[in-house]
């Protein structure tokens, strides 16, 4: 069931992935930028910005354990895998069987706890802050995330991502009203898991405000560049995640070179897209104070797990 | 050599596993009782006796695994009253769970070798007396074919742990916690005998094989079985009979804590599967729903207050609450499915349920032990008073992110796996041929779902704040690493998370008896390799923990590579930057009741807050916030005074002059022989 091509398939679209995905970051900034009336300082700035990075020393703090410095690597390496896994351009690859939706989430949530883990480490206010932060946004966003993907595996009798998308994208063409919830579950819950407005916004250093920023504030140098592009991989992840299962048009099927040439143009359009729509929702949102998030999460909760009844009750 | 290990192996098989299991009891009641022979000797305890204890852990293990592949096993023992001999047998049901407890016990007993101390609370002889009652106790709850012995065994095993829990009675909190241990525990043990008393239905047979082959009507099947729910949930730590468990288990010795985390509530879910799946030949669907309900109920319950505890034991208590919800929840799924003849997802119900009691076993002693640890080099075990202490104990620290890791239920470790097999189960419900129950499960998916993501919460309040950061007392600068016995211990632990979490297809193999015994069905997809875990088809869900963590593996060492190739690999050592301010120190990071506050908020009805605010004049302000139980005000007070108010209609007929007394005698006597007349 590993075949040589299948593996080729996997690598590119892994490098694909790492490569691409500060380019969709720079993309939603020069949306928002242009979107506020400012010039932008255009798509390839986070290229720029992890470049400068990769330059600097690293600067660590006298008490920083080796956890804090092994830390960036370990959530870059999960999120590439993460990468891997989310079917964006062939759906038949071989890590689909290494992990379903079940280990996606769980592969997410170990990424979120050792940047909370390594937040914590040097024992600031603002570092134990933001973990506490993120940590709460993560366990109102898991569950939310978990019952959109349930939603979609009970809809394919699967957990399976490939055949979950294998299911929507070419078998029996239905609309499934239950999708529509899981749709606006799913959009709440990667504006708050990617750090986005209104939960969390990836521009500011206000103190009281961040979550994301406030964990990472001690790292610096080449630590920080790969926290920074482990962030650019997530919102590509999200994105790609919510490409697959709600508009899984145009993904390749089984290791075959010139459907993942189409669906190459085909994904680089669709996030395009999504990336103005991010932009979008960002610009006409207030942040809101973090005590609102947990009301925010619970609806998105909510609402996925109405999903799944409407699922059972309409669709079953 | 080959040919010698192999005769190794066909020696241990042909060991009967019964005896064998018979005879490692009887070895640790031998030392229990040579630990009494010099009661104050410390090094007797801990250079010989604790490490041939583990080494009988070790050797139980390897028999009752054999044992899990091999047919049942009976042995009617000569001991006993008369007439009413003690029955043991040895099934794969048995074996599973007494290969739970001899694993889990050879790294605590390893452990304990280093961990014992002279002069706190009960000397060590006496300890390793009640240490090895105890385990020997559960080995033969595990093995009681009847009633008889079975509640023997089952009343050593809590007589013993009480007497480890109050190790240090010196502390009234502690004998108050022994006290309500104890309590809760006879009520539970009432129950299950109660519970037998239902399950021979009136033949006078309390062998287990005489049960067996009784048909119960519904009725009396159905008061067995919520008997047995209450007994033996009341061990299991159940909601609402859990309120001992956080008040017991912390109280202990930290060995001690890790054996009754670790082991003893898994002979309670042992009980449960032995009655409802074993000796009961019927399952009516709604017991399925009442055990699920609760499981949900317990697991959220746990990890909501796990969550706002400042006590690093008492945290990881309220953690086994929600663990055993967990097993729980899958239990219900398990009678759920077989009540409706599906067997093959009972079976992979049940998987998911015996899966999650072994994994629990192992990271939660592994955690219990790392707060042992922690505990002997730093004397504090309120999470306020500790931190930073990855610098000052590697050993521990990392031992116990493993276990971390394992108990948040995050890939590529054991937890992980037991979750989504039961995840698994939840997303098959919707095929039972019932339309309510169709449309509970998503919402009891839900709730599943939540009760883990908030462990990753706890799991990293815990860890955060013990072992990251800035110290926050002075003298935990001079903590020390643990011992050589306790790195053992530790290490032993830790490795059976990564094994039982990188190898589950092997792990499943094993429980394929057990599932087969008793559901009648397996896995559907039991031989797709070792590599990929498919429990029922790989189109439908399968996951490689192997691959994938070799594959992470893989791409964190490629991230690293290709950085340090790349670009050069300068460290500076400097102050904490901040955001630039410059007089940081300790009490501003986190506290644990910081940490937890979100979660106190979020789910504000589960507590009962009392708050002490200090009035904006006050010289020297106080706060004090302190969240507790509301079902300890709703349910035990009440019933407390109930019980104060009968016993007080009792004082009406104690006087305290002996000639009333004389006039009762007299007057008993008068009714009497009216009567015999």
């Amino acid at each position: 069931m590993i075949s040589l091509s299948g593996v080729a398939a996997q690598f590119t679209e892994v490098m694909l992935a790492v490569l691409l995905a500060p380019l969709l970051t720079g993309w939603v900034n020069q949306c928002r930028a242009w979107l506020q009336n400012r010039s932008g300082a255009g798509v390839l700035q986070p290229y720029r910005m992890l470049g400068k990075l990769f330059q600097k020393e690293v600067v660590l703090a006298h008490n920083a354990s080796p956890l804090f410095r092994i830390a960036p690597y370990l959530i870059f390496g999960c999120l590439a895998l993460a990468a891997a896994i989310v079917p964006t351009l062939d759906i038949d690859l071989p890590l689909n069987a290494a992990a379903d939706a079940i280990a996606l989430v769980g592969l997410l949530a170990l990424a979120r706890m050792f940047i909370a883990l390594a937040g914590m480490d040097v024992g600031t206010a603002f570092g134990s802050l933001g973990a506490r932060r993120e940590m709460m946004v993560g366990f109102l966003a898991e569950p939310a995330l978990l019952m959109v993907l349930f939603t979609a595996s009970l809809i394919s009798n699967s957990t399976s991502l490939s055949t979950i998308v294998e299911t929507l994208a070419h078998k029996a063409f239905a609309i499934y009203p239950s999708m529509a919830f899981a749709g606006v579950a799913f959009t709440m819950v990667s504006l708050a898991e990617n750090a986005r407005i209104p939960v969390d916004n990836p521009a500011t250093h206000l103190e009281l405000t961040m979550i994301h920023e406030a964990m990472v504030l001690e790292y610096s140098g080449r630590h920080l560049a790969m926290i920074e592009w482990a962030a650019s991989l997530k919102l590509f992840v999200y994105s790609c995640m919510g490409l697959a299962l709600f508009f899984p048009l145009g993904v390749a099927r089984g290791g075959d070179w010139l459907g993942i040439l189409f669906a190459l143009p085909a994904l680089a359009a669709k996030l395009a897209v999504g990336g103005f729509g991010l932009a979008l929702i960002e610009i006409m949102s207030a942040k809101m104070r973090i005590f609102r998030a947990p009301e925010f999460l619970g609806t998105a909760f909510l609402l996925a797990v109405l999903a799944m009844l409407v699922h059972v009750l309409l669709e079953a | 050599m080959r040919e010698r290990s192999t005769r190794a192996a066909t020696l241990l098989v042909a060991i009967n596993p019964l005896h064998a299991t018979l005879g490692i009891a009887a070895f640790w009641l031998a030392i229990g009782a040579a630990g009494l022979a010099a009661p104050g000797s410390l090094r007797l305890a801990s250079r010989v006796l604790f490490p041939a204890s583990a080494v009988a852990g070790l050797l139980l293990a390897a028999t009752a695994l054999s044992g899990i592949f091999q047919p049942p096993t009976a042995l009617v023992l000569p001991l006993g009253l008369p007439d009413l001999p003690f029955h043991a047998r040895l099934d794969a049901l048995s074996a599973f769970f007494l290969f739970l407890l001899g694993g889990v016990a050879a790294g605590v007993s390893v452990f304990a070798a280093g961990y014992l101390r002279q002069g706190e609370g009960t000397p060590p002889g006496l300890q390793c007396l009640y240490y090895h009652v105890f385990l020997a106790s559960m080995a033969l709850v595990l093995i009681a074919d009847d009633a008889y012995f079975f509640m023997v065994a089952w009343e050593s095993m809590a007589l013993a742990s009480f007497f480890l829990v109050t190790s240090d009675h010196r502390l009234p909190e502690i004998r108050r916690a022994g006290y309500l241990y104890l309590l809760i525990a006879h009520l539970g043990a009432i129950a299950i005998l109660l519970c037998f008393g239902a399950l021979q239905g009136g033949s006078g047979d309390y062998t287990f094989q005489g049960m067996r082959a009784m048909s119960h009507s519904s009725g009396w099947a159905t008061l067995a079985f919520m008997l047995a729910l209450v007994g033996f949930g009341a061990k299991a730590g159940i909601l609402p009979l859990h309120v001992w468990l956080p008040e017991a288990h912390p109280a202990a010795p930290s060995p001690v804590s890790a054996l009754m985390s670790g082991v003893m509530l898994k002979t309670a879910m042992y009980g449960l599967l032995r009655v409802s799946l074993d000796l009961l030949g019927v399952t009516v669907w709604w017991w399925g729903v009442i055990a699920l309900a609760l499981g949900l109920a317990t697991a959220l319950f746990g990890v909501v207050f796990a969550a706002t505890q400042s006590d690093m034991k008492r945290l990881l208590a309220y953690s086994s609450i929600e663990n055993m919800g967990l097993i729980m929840a899958g239990f219900g799924l398990t009678l759920l499915f077989r009540s409706f003849g599906m067997g093959t997802l009972a079976a992979l119900a049940l998987t998911a349920t015996l899966y999650h009691c072994l994994n629990h076993a192992y990271f939660k002693s592994l955690l219990f032990l790392a707060t042992g640890s922690v505990l002997h080099s730093t004397r504090q075990r309120s999470l306020g008073r500790l931190g930073g202490l990855i610098h000052r104990m590697p050993w521990v620290a990392w031992t116990a992110l493993v276990g971390t890791i394992a108990i948040a239920g995050l890939p590529p470790l054991n937890g992980f796996v037991s979750e989504w097999l039961l995840l698994q189960a939840f997303l098959f419900t919707p095929g039972l041929p019932h339309a309510y129950l169709n449309m509970l499960v998503p919402v009891a998916a839900a709730a599943i779902a939540l009760a883990a993501a908030l462990a990753g919460y706890v799991m990293v309040k815990f860890y955060g704040v013990v072992f990251l950061g800035q110290p926050r007392e002075a003298t935990l600068a001079e903590a020390h690493d643990a011992g050589a016995w306790e790195r053992i211990g530790l290490a032993w632990l830790a490795a059976a998370c990564v094994v039982l979490g990188l190898v589950p297809a092997a792990v499943i193999g094993m429980l394929d008896p057990v599932t087969r015994m008793l559901t009648g069905f397996r896995i559907a997809n039991l031989s797709h390799g070792w590599l990929f875990l498919a429990p029922i088809d790989p189109q439908r869900a399968s996951y490689s923990p192997l691959l994938f963590f070799v594959i992470t593996a893989l791409l964190v060492a490629a991230a690293w590579v290709t950085v340090r190739l790349f670009y050069h690999g300068r460290v500076r050592r400097a102050a904490a930057w901040d955001c630039g301010f410059p007089y940081l120190n300790a009490r501003m990071q986190d506290t644990a009741e910081g940490f937890g506050q979100p979660v106190r908020q979020v789910f504000e009805p589960f507590f009962r807050v009392e708050q002490h605010l200090p009035s904006p004049l006050d010289a020297t302000p106080r706060y004090r916030e302190d969240a507790q139980d509301r079902l300890w005000y709703w349910l035990y007070l009440p019933v407390a005074r109930g019980v104060e108010r009968v016993t007080g209609l009792v004082t009406v007929l104690q006087r305290g002059r002996i000639s009333i007394y004389l006039l009762y005698s007299f007057l008993t006597l008068l009714v009497l022989l009216f009567l015999v007349r």
